[in-house]
């Protein structure tokens, strides 16, 4: 067990040296996001609700979790990394498990400017979608790392993607929703805890199938 | 089949407040039974396969979502006719249903594409099951989400006290799921038929392919 955190760390940590020496996922996501919040001040006419605005919010988290999830597996892919990784002699979930903790970091990393720019922007941002964002976030990353690896399998790559991810992560955006509108978020932000319990393990047992021959 | 239309439009009585349009229950229910009956027992196939290894489980699973698609197509027309008949809407999002079978659909009709731009082999096989086995977790997880984000306007026929309607209505709706699913199985088993001799007719070509090329060469240095 502990090889395997080994692998996992490892696996990551070449990841993250590999964003921070290129530099070319992270930046992107931002200006991603960031454009999309000045597009939607003007695609919201002057005095549409707050709720509207919470609900766009949503919107741009899954855009730009898509936009970095496209990005996951493409060093993999034009290195011939993949190869050798299957080849290696670890438990293959360690893959998704380092890629999805990659990811994880990356999108966290936009929203730790992106959150107080959208309270600046909009409206200001309560706890409960605070909460609601990071547990979003591991089922964003979870779900979308694994897709991501099928989508790296097939013909169609960056087209695939978003088909195979958006009908998964319509209960993320019910849920996150939910909790950044509402009084009583509880059970919204525990219906996201239990999504991500059961697509991570799902991915987690499943992610063998998706790279093995 | 004919005995479930006979009893639909003979027997069974009108319902009080939505008269003749109540009708298209007894085909949009069953057909939505019928579409979750073929996803699962697409998803049960795609288990069956990445498990025991059997074979041909991936075509047997293949084939139940395209049935359970063409199904899912299906409950959303006649759940918009209905709409459109009971609530004068061609389309409702308040309707739990009718929303999950659209998420369904979109979740389906992708898998279709990964399916096609995946080369054919090992590494399909195992795609296509996983993102089976998704679609059948996605079901309930969506249903709930839907449930959570929703006001009711449904009308919930089955509920904890059993079925809320008259016997004869309760028969005429027995008969017309069991008719639903003896239609779907027919179309699936004709449907695996032609796709299993498909299947075999391109073995047979590949073997024979390098059969007919040894054959040549000899002949080519004999001359």
């Amino acid at each position: 067990m502990n090889g395997y955190f080994a692998d996992v760390g490892a696996l990551a940590r070449k990841d993250l040296l590999l964003e921070l020496r290129a530099r070319d996922t992270l930046p992107a996501m931002l200006l991603f996001v960031l454009a999309t919040f000045v597009v939607f001040h003007f695609a919201l006419p002057s005095g549409s609700s707050a709720l509207a605005a919470s609900g766009l919010l949503w919107v741009a988290i899954v855009f730009t979790a898509l936009l970095g999830l496209g990005r996951a597996f493409v060093p993999e892919r034009e290195q011939r990394v993949f190869d050798a990784l299957v080849l290696a002699p670890n438990d293959r979930s360690a893959i998704w498990v380092a890629k999805a903790l990659a990811t994880l970091a990356f999108l966290a990393g936009v929203e730790v400017v992106a959150l107080p720019v959208f309270a600046a922007f909009f409206h200001g941002i309560g706890a409960a979608t605070v909460g609601g964002v990071v547990l979003a976030d591991v089922g964003i990353c979870a779900v979308g790392t694994f897709v991501g690896a099928m989508a790296t399998a097939s013909r169609a790559r960056e087209l695939l993607l978003p088909l195979l991810f958006l009908p998964l992560a319509i209960p993320i955006v019910i849920g996150g929703v939910g909790a950044s509108i509402v009084d009583s978020p509880g059970r919204y932000l525990g219906f996201l805890a239990v999504y991500d319990l059961i697509f991570a393990t799902l991915c987690w047992a499943s992610f063998d199938y998706v790279v093995a021959e | 089949m004919a005995v479930a239309i006979a009893l639909i439009f003979f027997v069974a009585p009108e319902d009080a407040d939505q008269g003749i349009s109540q009708k298209i229950f007894y085909f949009h229910v069953p057909i939505a039974l019928t579409a979750y009956a073929c996803f699962g027992w697409g998803a049960w196939k795609a288990l069956r396969h990445l498990w025991e290894r059997e074979p041909g489980a991936d075509l047997e699973s293949y084939t139940a979502i395209h049935q359970g698609v063409i199904f899912g197509a299906l409950t959303l027309v006649t759940g918009s006719i209905w709409a459109r008949a009971s609530w004068g809407v061609w389309w409702t999002w308040s309707s739990n249903q009718l929303v999950l079978f659209l998420v369904l659909f979109l979740f389906y009709c992708a898998y279709f594409m990964l399916r096609y731009s995946v080369e054919p082999g090992p590494q399909r096989e195992n795609l296509s099951a996983v993102y089976a086995l998704f679609g059948v977790v996605l079901i309930p997880v969506s249903f709930f989400a839907i449930r959570l984000a929703n006001d009711f306007i449904h009308p919930t026929v089955f509920t904890s006290r059993g079925p809320q309607m008259s016997g004869t209505m309760f028969t005429a709706f027995c008969v017309a799921l069991a008719a639903m699913l003896a239609l779907a199985f027919t179309f699936y088993s004709v449907e695996l038929v032609g796709k299993r001799v498909d299947a075999r007719l391109r073995e047979l070509r590949a073997a024979e392919r390098p059969a007919t090329a040894a054959r040549r060469v000899p002949e080519a240095v004999a001359r």
